[in-house]
């Protein structure tokens, strides 16, 4: 099923959550939308399913304009962040739930949505727990029955709402690459939220990066990695440095300096390189300054240089060899390999 | 390795703690327990015949009849309402929730006689509504129509009050998870909001019913306290009281005194087994 989300705006209380954001899923993609919190990540997981209601824009499953198609009309399974399962209910009543409480003639007879529950759980390698109650179950497992339970409507889309921000370490990676099999084995279009950017990039076909109610980039793990296409999404994917330069006559220069990086528009910019995207740089132009400080990191070193005039000074964090002089004040100079700029 | 022992910092020395304990006893003894010895030792002073025939009196069959009667309306509205407003309190957003926050709170902030004296002067015969109801055949003061108004008027608050802070804590994530799995509003009300707030919907229901059943104030101003006709089973006592019966006047608050510790029982059983469903805090 694709899903279409055309100029979509929302406002809470005259407040805008979303503007006019647009974005097209293929059918059996995963996608994540990953953003900080207040980007308008859940607004949009939540106006695709029909909890909420756009205050303008239209939203299309198929060809099919769903905009105002209420959540049980457009069939959609739709697992909680905290997943609101029927604490009152066993494992296999909650699976079992959309499937009992459908108008008499389209419910399939008792012992065949047992059957289904069953099926389910089996599905989600949780065959034996049935008659437990959702307080006897593990994080993980309760995360498994709400899919479970959502997979029971046959859902059309399958949307997820941070499903692994309430978990520990351990099992979040555990569940992360189960959803990823889970996925391909299904071929839902999924989209799920978070704001966990490995997750996102390890997890999800493409990435819709967002921020303050706006859609900012959307591409592949390494399509926003390595070619972000603004400051925001250069920032808040990985690590990175930015300085404020000038460019003049197609060359670079950092507060006066020429810089050995060449531009081909004229005009203040601010360059934004990622640490380990350097290399040191002993002769020849280039950024230069003392260190104030180093940390080792597993394999490499991170080392935190000052650049520019010492009234406003510019921090930047490197990756330099180990074998690097980079104690504190030792001077370094270094000249970024990849990098861009924004004006 | 010190040879003290370790003296837990929060806790208290055994002498003190003695103490302590000794007097909160002591004053549950005095105040408590005396009094509720006494109504059934002045209730059984002339014997259990003597106190099964102050109970068979037509007046006493009458009050306790009435009692039932008042208790079985007012209790199911009240749970009805109770039930509607918190779930609009709890569940949606919406103008002067706040105002109708405290407007349920009212009438445990108005002294009963107050409230009872409001539907006198609504419904009484100088009033307004009072002759334009008489025209139809309807008296509501002095009479059950009123003794009813009055009671819901004083126990709307509990069930309401028991609900709203536990439906706000709940949220309306497992509506939200109902509906979206293709429930509609009345199923996901039934088979996912109830059994949600059962016991505490119990618990509200069960302190309606002790205050309904007990309420002297408010139903005493709007009663008439016609004997055989007006009179709950508090009335009656007091009656009876003043007439100097004392067996018959124990025997009835005898029958009030065991509804209390009956309510007690069935609260204390649904505390410890539900208290984690019950609302946290607020109680009264």
């Amino acid at each position: 099923m694709e899903i279409r989300v055309e100029k979509i705006r929302k406002e809470f209380d005259l407040y805008p959550a979303l503007h006019d954001v647009s974005l097209d899923i293929k059918s059996g993609e995963l996608i994540a939308l990953l953003g900080p919190s207040g980007s308008g990540k859940t607004t949009l997981l939540r106006l695709i399913a029909g909890l909420e209601q756009p205050t303008q824009g239209r939203i299309f499953f198929g060809n099919e304009d769903a905009s105002y198609k209420s959540v049980r009309e457009r069939n959609v399974g739709f697992v909680f962040q905290h997943y609101a399962l029927f604490r009152h209910m066993t494992v296999a009543e909650n699976v079992a739930f959309g499937l009992t409480v459908r108008p008499k003639a389209q419910r399939p007879p008792k012992a065949e949505i047992r059957r289904r529950a069953l099926e389910l759980l089996d599905m989600v390698q949780l065959s034996g727990l049935e008659k437990r109650f959702p307080n006897q179950l593990s994080g993980g497992q309760r995360q498994r029955v709400a899919l479970a339970r959502a997979m029971a409507i046959e859902p059309k889309v399958l949307l997820l709402d941070e499903p692994f921000g309430a978990l520990d370490a351990k099992v979040r990676k555990e569940l992360r690459r189960w959803l990823r099999e889970f996925h391909d084995r299904t071929g839902h279009t999924t989209v799920f939220v978070t704001h966990d950017q490995e997750e996102a990039l390890e997890l999800a076909d493409r990435v819709v990066v967002m921020s303050q109610g706006k859609i900012e980039q959307v591409g592949s793990s390494d399509d926003v990695y390595d070619r972000p296409n603004s400051p925001f999404v250069f920032s808040f994917i990985g690590e990175s440095a930015n300085l404020p330069v000038t460019v003049e006559g197609g060359a670079v220069f950092f507060h006066g300096a020429p810089t050995g990086l060449s531009a081909q528009r004229d005009g203040a910019a601010r360059l934004f390189f990622r640490p380990q995207d350097v290399s040191l740089a002993d002769e020849g132009p280039g950024f230069t300054g003392p260190v104030t400080a180093s940390r080792r990191l597993a394999g490499t070193r991170i080392a935190e240089v000052e650049l520019g005039s010492s009234e406003e000074p510019c921090h930047v964090e490197i990756e330099v060899p180990l074998d690097a002089a980079a104690s504190n004040g030792s001077v370094l100079s270094f000249r970024p390999t990849r990098w861009k700029l924004f004006y | 390795m010190s040879s003290r022992a370790f003296k837990n910092p929060i806790s208290e020395s055994a002498p003190v703690r003695l103490t302590l304990i000794f007097i909160v006893l002591a004053f549950l003894a005095l105040f408590v327990l005396t009094p509720l010895l006494i109504v059934f030792k002045e209730a059984f002073g002339k014997g259990s015949g003597e106190y099964v025939a102050a109970l068979q009196e037509p007046d006493a069959v009458s009050a306790i009849r009435l009692t039932l009667l008042v208790a079985a309306i007012a209790v199911p509205a009240n749970l009805l309402f109770g039930v509607a407003a918190s779930w609009a309190i709890a569940k949606f957003e919406f103008r002067g929730k706040a105002f109708l926050i405290t407007l349920i709170d009212l009438p445990f902030s108005v002294s009963p006689v107050i409230s009872g004296l409001v539907y006198v002067l609504l419904f009484g015969a100088n009033s307004f509504l009072g002759p334009f109801l008489k025209s139809y055949g309807i008296q509501v003061v002095f009479a059950v129509p009123g003794i009813v108004l009055a009671t819901i008027f004083v126990t709307f608050p509990f069930v309401a009050r028991e609900l709203i802070p536990l439906m706000q804590d709940q949220g309306t994530g497992d509506e939200e998870a109902a509906i979206s799995l293709g429930a509609n509003g009345w199923q996901a009300f039934w088979y996912v909001t109830l059994p949600n707030i059962k016991w505490a919907l119990l618990y509200g229901v069960l302190l309606c019913n002790a205050r309904a059943m007990g309420e002297f104030g408010a139903v005493s101003v709007v009663s008439g306290h016609i004997r055989g006709l007006t009179n709950t089973m508090p009335l009656h006592v007091e009656i009876l009281y003043n007439d100097y019966n004392v067996v018959g006047a124990f025997g009835v608050a005898s029958l009030l005194a065991l509804l209390a510790l009956l309510t007690l029982v069935l609260r204390t059983i649904l505390e410890t087994r539900y208290g984690s469903e019950l609302s946290a805090g607020q109680k009264h």
